[in-house]
Formats: C-alpha cells, sequence, structure tokens
C-alpha cells in the first residue's frame, strides 16, 4: 500500500521531531534545577580550586622567611620554555668559606605553559603550584615575577 | 463584553468634530503610525528577550542576567550598542539598494499590522479583503532580503538571497493554501467576520481533522517563511555566516533583526487568529458559568496570550531542530507539503459543504 | 580512483570558508568552487595556525617535549602525551609499573569520551542545531573537572612522563568515575532522543559524504572516520600497547562510509570507552607510579616509531636520535592531515550545506592537522 506507507512516513517523521521537542521542553520546563551554568565572578567566595589545580609557580617561605631553594637551577633546566631564570650569588657562610646561594628567582608568568616539569624536577622541594588563576594585568611587566622575597634566606639543613 | 471600540469610536468621533475631515484623517494616520512604531519597538525588545530566555532555558542555561533586575534591560542595551554602531556600507555594494533594503524588509512587516485585530474593536483597517492583504504584502518582504543579498556584493550574501527567494515563495503556497481553508469555512476574507465566525469555538476545535491538518501545515510553513530555524537557511550561520545580512552593521542591521521577530509576531498572530479565535475567549458548549468567567479576561490578553503561545512553539523548533538543506527543504514543500494541503484543501470544502463542522 | 583535476570555469563561484569562519572550528582555510550551490571542488589551504612544533621539540629535550605535543590536538591531548612518553619508554626499554598502565589507559579513555563528546555538539552545531552543544558540555564538564582533580589541569594536562604518570590518582578518582560513568550512561540515551533519531538528522547524514573502503585507505584515513568505511585500522586491536590486549572490547565497524555511519561508529565508540573503563577502574593495582629513570634522558642512536590511537585516528610519532639529549629529528603522524585530505573526495557534487556536514563528521582539529 502505497498510501499506508506514505503516511507512516510521514508519522514517523513527525514522531522523531516531537521527541526531540519533549526533551528540550523538559529543560525548559525544569530550567531551575537542569541549568549548569557557573555564575563566575559572583562565586568567588564559594569558588574552589582543585587542590592539584596549576595556576602559577610559587615559593612557599616559612615564618622565619626562609625557602627551601639552594639556586642549583635544576628547574631551569627542566623549564621547555625559558620562563625561569635563577640568578646566584656567592654568599659568606659562618665558617668563612663561600657558599652558591639564589639571589633572584625570576619567573616569567607569560611564558609558562603550567607543565609543572620544574616542579618535579626540583630536588628540594622549593617551589610548588598554586591555585591561582586571575593573572592578567595591564601592564605586561608585571607578570615577570621575582618569587624568593627580599632578605629570604636558604633554610637550614637544606642542601 | 467589554470592547475598546468604544474608545476609538470615541477619538474618531472627537477629532472629526474639532478639526476638517481632511487633518482629521490626516492625525487619525499620525496616531496609528505612532501607534504602530511604538509596538514595532517594544515587540522587538520583548521578543529578543524572550528568545535570549527560551535559548537559555532550554540549553541549560540562565540567559541574561546583568543589565537591570533578571537581566530585562538587556535588550534595551544592545538596541543602544547598535544603534551607536557605524553602519557601514560595503566600497563595491550598490549604495542606494544596499540601504534601501532594510526599510523595505521593516516596512512590509509594519503594514501587515494594518489589518489585525488586536482586541475586541481594536483595528487599524478593518479592510473586507483582510486576509488575502496579508498574504500578497507578506510576500513582498523576500524582495526586501533580495536586494539586500544582490547589492551587498558578498557571495555568501548573494547565496543566503537566492536561498531565502526560493524558500519564500515556495512555502507562501502552503500557507496561502492552510490560510484559505479557513476562508473557505468562514466565507469571508475579512478578519473581523473571521473572528466573529469563531463566537462558538475555535476553528482548529470546530474543523477537527482538516483544520488540524491545515494548522500544522500553516506553522511549518510559517516558521519557513520568517526564515527560522530549522529553515534559516537563508541566515545559516555555520554554512553562509550570516547569509543576506552579512554585510551589514550598526542600525541597519538591526532593522533586519527587528523586521524577523516583529514578521514572526504578525504571522502567529494570524495564526491566532485564523486557527485560534482572535481575541475570542476560550469556550466549552453549555458551560455558561465557565463561560461567563472566561468573558471577564480581557480580550487582548486572550489575543497576545495565544499569539505569544505560538511564538513559543516557533522558538521551541528553533532550538531544537537541525537545519534543512537547501534540497530537502524545496521537496518538503513541494512533494510533502503542497500535495497534503491541496487534498486537505478539497477535504475542507467537502467538509463545509456538507456542514461536518461543529 | 581520484578524480580528475576540476578547472574553475567562467559562471563557477569561488568562495572562500575560512579562515575565520563558524564552519571551520578554527583557522582552516578551504577554498571551495561552487557550481549553483553544489559543490565542484574543494582546497584545503593550510598555514594559518602553523607553530612548527616539529621544529620546536628538535630543541627539547625528552622530557620536555612531551608537553609541546598536548597543544597539538587538544582534545585528545592526554592520548598524544601518551605516544611520546611511549616512544621514549620503548626507545630506552623501560618497563613501566602496571599501576601506571592501569591509570594511562584510564585517562586516555576519559580523553577519548571528552573529544568525541565535544565533537557531538560541535557536529550538532554545524547541522544547525544549537542545543546539543550544551548538552554535550554539561557532560564532558564532568570529565574535565576529574581530570583537573587528578591531572591539574582541564585541557593540556602534561600527566604523563616516560616512565610512568606524573603523580598518582587523586583519593577521589574511582568514585567520581564510576559516577560519570552512571551518569553518562543515563545521558546518553538522550543524544538519541535529540539527534540521532531526528528526521531532519537522519535526512542529512544518511548517504552522504560516502567514503570507500578503497579511497579510505589509499587517503591514509584512520580512527573512526576510516572505520566507519570498513577499515580495520584501530591500534589498539592491532598494536595493543600498555594492557589494552588484555581487555575486552570491540573494534567498531561500519561499512556505509557515510556520515551518518562515521557518526554511529563515534557514538558506539563511547559506549566502548565507558565499557574499558568500568573493567579498569574497579582493579587498579597498587604499587609504583613511575620506573626509575635517570635525570637526563638520552635515547640510543637510531630511530623510533611508536602509534598510539587517539579520539581522530592513528598518531605516529617518529624520532631520529643522533643519540644526544634532544632528538635529530622528529616527524608527527596526525590523523587530522589525512582525514582532511579525503575531504575533496568525499564532497565533490554535494551541497554547500553537506560540506559542512562532512566536515563536522571528520572530527577535524585544526592545530592537529597543522602543527
Amino acid at each position: 500500500m502505497f498510501l499506508k506507507e506514505y503516511i507512516k512516513d510521514v508519522w514517523g517523521a513527525i514522531s522523531s521531531l516531537l521527541k526531540g521537542m519533549k526533551l528540550t521542553g523538559y529543560y525548559f520546563m525544569h530550567h531551575n534545577k537542569e541549568a549548569i551554568t557557573e555564575q563566575y565572578p559572583d562565586n568567588r567566595k564559594t569558588l574552589k580550586m582543585a587542590d592539584r589545580f596549576r595556576g602559577e609557580v610559587v615559593m612557599p617561605h616559612d615564618e622565619n622567611n626562609e625557602h627551601a631553594c639552594t639556586g642549583c637551577t635544576a628547574c631551569e633546566l627542566a623549564c621547555p620554555n625559558g620562563t625561569i631564570k635563577i640568578i646566584t650569588k656567592m654568599e659568606p657562610t659562618p665558617e668563612g668559606k663561600k657558599k652558591k646561594a639564589i639571589d633572584t628567582f625570576v619567573y616569567r608568568l607569560e611564558l609558562c605553559t603550567m607543565c609543572n616539569l620544574c616542579v618535579e624536577a626540583c630536588p628540594t622541594g622549593a617551589i610548588k603550584m598554586d591555585q591561582t588563576f586571575e593573572h592578567s594585568v595591564f601592564d605586561r611587566r608585571l607578570l615577570t615575577k621575582k618569587l624568593n622575597k627580599p632578605d629570604s634566606k636558604v633554610r637550614e639543613g637544606v642542601e | 463584553m467589554f470592547s475598546l471600540s468604544h474608545i476609538t469610536d470615541l477619538v474618531n468621533a472627537w477629532l472629526y468634530q474639532q478639526f476638517p475631515p481632511t487633518l482629521a484623517l490626516l492625525l487619525q494616520f499620525v496616531i496609528v503610525g505612532i501607534l504602530v512604531i511604538t509596538l514595532f519597538s517594544i515587540l522587538g525588545l520583548v521578543l529578543i528577550m524572550m528568545e535570549r530566555r527560551v535559548a537559555a532555558w532550554m540549553q541549560l542555561r540562565l540567559g541574561p542576567n546583568r543589565v537591570g533586575p533578571r537581566g530585562m534591560f538587556q535588550t534595551v542595551a544592545d538596541t543602544v550598542k547598535l544603534i551607536m554602531k557605524e553602519g557601514m556600507t560595503p566600497n563595491g555594494a550598490d549604495k542606494l539598494m544596499f540601504n534601501l533594503a532594510p526599510y523595505i524588509v521593516m516596512m512590509v512587516s509594519m503594514v501587515i499590522m494594518a489589518p489585525l485585530m488586536f482586541a475586541d474593536g481594536f483595528q487599524i483597517w478593518d479592510i473586507n479583503i483582510g486576509v488575502f492583504f496579508i498574504t500578497a504584502i507578506s510576500s513582498v518582504s523576500v524582495i526586501g532580503i533580495l536586494m539586500a543579498g544582490w547589492a551587498s556584493n558578498n557571495k555568501y550574501s548573494l547565496l543566503g538571497a537566492m536561498r531565502s527567494g526560493a524558500q519564500i515563495v515556495s512555502y507562501e503556497l502552503s500557507a496561502g493554501l492552510s490560510i484559505i481553508t479557513i476562508v473557505i469555512l468562514t466565507g469571508s476574507l475579512q478578519v473581523s467576520e473571521i473572528i466573529a465566525a469563531q463566537q462558538t469555538g475555535w476553528w482548529i476545535f470546530k474543523g477537527h481533522i482538516p483544520v488540524l491538518i491545515s494548522f500544522v501545515i500553516f506553522i511549518i510553513a510559517v516558521t519557513a517563511e520568517t526564515n527560522r530555524a530549522p529553515f534559516d537557511l537563508a541566515e545559516a550561520e555555520s554554512e553562509l555566516t550570516a547569509g543576506f545580512h552579512t554585510e551589514y552593521s550598526g542600525m541597519k542591521f538591526a532593522l533586519f533583526f527587528l523586521a524577523e521577530y516583529v514578521n514572526i509576531f504578525v504571522v502567529c498572530a494570524i495564526g491566532a487568529t485564523l486557527f485560534l479565535g482572535g481575541w475570542m475567549p476560550f469556550h466549552i458548549g453549555s458551560w455558561e458559568s465557565f463561560n461567563h468567567i472566561m468573558d471577564y479576561i480581557p480580550s487582548s490578553v486572550w489575543f497576545f496570550g495565544k499569539t505569544f503561545f505560538l511564538i513559543f512553539v516557533i522558538m521551541w523548533f528553533r532550538w531544537t531542530f537541525p537545519r534543512l538543506r537547501i534540497d530537502q527543504l524545496l521537496n518538503l514543500e513541494w512533494k510533502y507539503l503542497l500535495p497534503i494541503s491541496m487534498f486537505n484543501l478539497i477535504l475542507v470544502t467537502l467538509m463545509a459543504i456538507m456542514g461536518w463542522h461543529f | 580512483m581520484f578524480e580528475e583535476v576540476a578547472s574553475t570555469e567562467q559562471g563557477d563561484l569561488v568562495i572562500n570558508i575560512g579562515p575565520q569562519h563558524p564552519a571551520t572550528h578554527g583557522v582552516l582555510h578551504l577554498v571551495i568552487t561552487l557550481n549553483g550551490e553544489t559543490v565542484k571542488k574543494v582546497e584545503p589551504h593550510l598555514g594559518y595556525i602553523h607553530r612548527s612544533i616539529e621544529k620546536m621539540c628538535e630543541s627539547l629535550s625528552y622530557r620536555q617535549f612531551i608537553y609541546v605535543t598536548s597543544r597539538m590536538d587538544y582534545l585528545s591531548s592526554h592520548i598524544n602525551n601518551h605516544g611520546c612518553a611511549m616512544l621514549v619508554e620503548k626507545a630506552l626499554q623501560i618497563e613501566i609499573p602496571s599501576r601506571a598502565q592501569y591509570i594511562r589507559v584510564i585517562m586516555d579513555e576519559l580523553t577519548r569520551l571528552a573529544s568525541h563528546q565535544l565533537w557531538w555538539g560541535a557536529m550538532a552545531m554545524d547541522i544547525g542545531a544549537l542545543t546539543p552543544f550544551f548538552l554535550a558540555f554539561r557532560e564532558r564538564e564532568m570529565i574535565t573537572d576529574i581530570m583537573e582533580e587528578t591531572c591539574g589541569a582541564r585541557l593540556t594536562m602534561n600527566y604523563m612522563v616516560p616512565g610512568g604518570i606524573m603523580y598518582d590518582i587523586h583519593p577521589d578518582f574511582c568514585k567520581k568515575v564510576k559516577e560519570f560513568i552512571k551518569h553518562f550512561r543515563s545521558k546518553i540515551d538522550e543524544y538519541d532522543e535529540l539527534l540521532t533519531g531526528n528526521i531532519i538528522f537522519q535526512n542529512r547524514m544518511k548517504g552522504i559524504g560516502i567514503l570507500s573502503k578503497e579511497d579510505a585507505i589509499s587517503y591514509g584515513c584512520s580512527g573512526p572516520t576510516a572505520r566507519a568505511s570498513g577499515v580495520s585500522c584501530d591500534v589498539r586491536k592491532i598494536y595493543p600497547y600498555e594492557i589494552y590486549d588484555q581487555l575486552k572490547f570491540d573494534e567498531v565497524l561500519a561499512t556505509e562510509g557515510d556520515s551518518f555511519a562515521r557518526y554511529q561508529v563515534r557514538l558506539v565508540e563511547m559506549h566502548q570507552s565507558m565499557n574499558i573503563i568500568e573493567q579498569l577502574i574497579d582493579n587498579i593495582p597498587e604499587g609504583e607510579i613511575q620506573a626509575k629513570t635517570k635525570a637526563v634522558l638520552k635515547l640510543p642512536k637510531g630511530e623510533f616509531y611508536t602509534r598510539i590511537e587517539t579520539a581522530r585516528g592513528e598518531f605516529g610519532i617518529y624520532v631520529v636520535s643522533e643519540g644526544g639529549t634532544t632528538p635529530y629529528r622528529i616527524k608527527f603522524r596526525s590523523p587530522g592531515f589525512s582525514n582532511l585530505s579525503a575531504l575533496d573526495h568525499i564532497v565533490r557534487g554535494h551541497k554547500i550545506g553537506d560540506m559542512v556536514a562532512i566536515m563536522g563528521t571528520l572530527d577535524l582539529v585544526i592545530p592537529d592537522i597543522d602543527r
């Protein structure tokens, strides 16, 4: 029967369309429950990034303003795109010898790809990844950061 | 039932009393013009807001929520932005045609408003060939689109305009045929009489199966005629970037945009008038008390309620379906909709002669 | 088998699709010659996102060059990284611990799922349906959250290192993956309701863009694109790596070779990926996550090649080593490039709207085509 097939075709087509409309209609009616939008700048207070989220490289300092960086430049070598530059200096030890120490830990955020290779390479655990991600600034120079705080020292016993 | 015709008659009488007839007529034109332009802009704002909200809710989003309370003024802000923007005319474009096209499209959608009955006794022009007037005028909008596409001197625009031309010209047939079914049943082309004929019940209930078929065909055809998804081939974002209005910017683009939404309003208003009884309240046969309560709802609320329901359905289509291809689009019209509506026309004629409707 | 090169005649319409165009998902430039609405020929022009990754890798050490590959096919970045790590391990004959192997495979399959989900949404958008995109992203968001928690990033994870994985999975990982699979199994039916069964969609897809088996082989297509034409080319089955040979899963094959077959192959692959993850997620063995490796890796002199199945097809890494710390020459075989080359052949004679749909089903990622 040609006519029967024709009507069956038309009905099949319409019902397939109605199926899709049922789904979108459901979402329209239940939009309060189903909406998945994150209202980002408004939810800053409750927004929690994952612990391992890689936002930028930081150098944790303890309360005595001491860090664990010995200036071995392992991170600088591990970095694939020249993000890190370590400037060292020779510092006299109490015994009167001279010892290599870190002068400036230059970190260029604009070059960093957050690949975590520097953190993996660090033998003393001096640097880690922070969860901040709002990095936009008006001046590009602000993205070149000095990670060691002024007058900070290497923690005792870190070799 | 309360009728707005008292007010309009009062204004009419007052004008003719105060001024000489020619001036009074001119003043009426001005008043009507202002009203239409106001309605036009309000509709544009409301419908764009509605579209964005419907789209957002169907897509698990929130929709605009920044400007004003619950984002109500977002479209106002967008309009201000579009007014501030430079309306560029490309170098290679046909300047006159290019700048004229948006106005033609917009004027067409304004003129179609003339025979619409917004409420009981509230109509700009109760012309006795109302429905015919609407179908005749609405086919002019394709000229505006073709002009825009041709004058832009852009290949995307040209393709979009040609698609649009083929599409609107074909789909007008089945839209017209489904309008004729109601005209056959009513026996009149006048909008007010079509509505009056639905006093005892809307045509979609009174005319049962054949009218239901023509209603479905009408909705499909007008969706295509207003270039809405799934028939938005004239704009087809992923294929032709923006179709016929690729080169337009600023307010000229906004006129196209507004005209699209006002067109949707107009075709949905026609659908509501023909099939859902216009401003006629919902009555059920002999339930006197129920009918009486329904009469208390103002007639304009009925009209706009039905119209916005149809608009919602058309938006629902847009955010659910993928787009058709151009040859499938024409196949659908010439191989399915047209034969069905032809057959339906015979059915309705038979029904009207034999009196098989309620 | 190859058509004649169609010449542009008077009256033909030459249109640039791209480099900035909503249909190309990136900066692909297609010069198409149209006869009315019908496509006569398509010429892809590449080079807009060429970053010379291969050259760049020549100056990076064997630990460093891995992260760059996640910038190529950014939707299967895990799998790219995995391939590179495997090459180094193969060359240095490092045995990696089984815990790392399990986690690697789970991550690969999660990436494949995420990639296919994004493809589903983007392809739906190509043919004009806008809502599927958001549904796809709802589920993909769960995967990226899992990735973020364990790997520390959402798109370019750099989780694979030579010898294993960078760090152990997050304590919540297994629970969240199971939750995700439960959620996705219930939601994947919506994909069918909204798109697969839709009459408009089926008409747009069935019988369109047919790529025959012979053509698929001669154009070097791989992945779901070739499998939809009946070419058995799943690297996970033919050259099993890691623990794929111990797993139960089917190589999804179709014979039609049209757009709908490509669509269905990917949808069924999502089910297969979920099956694979379900087999593994409860049985991750305890133990080390990294094999002991030297601080500075030096590959022996010679040529090395590894292949891996990404979400788009076969990804090959070819390294020539002079025995130093950096590769002498490196060459990536990206699946997208070969799949794109078949485009001209399969869209000829179709309408312009079909060209966009076919491009959607080929699942092109432009930075992968143009390295």
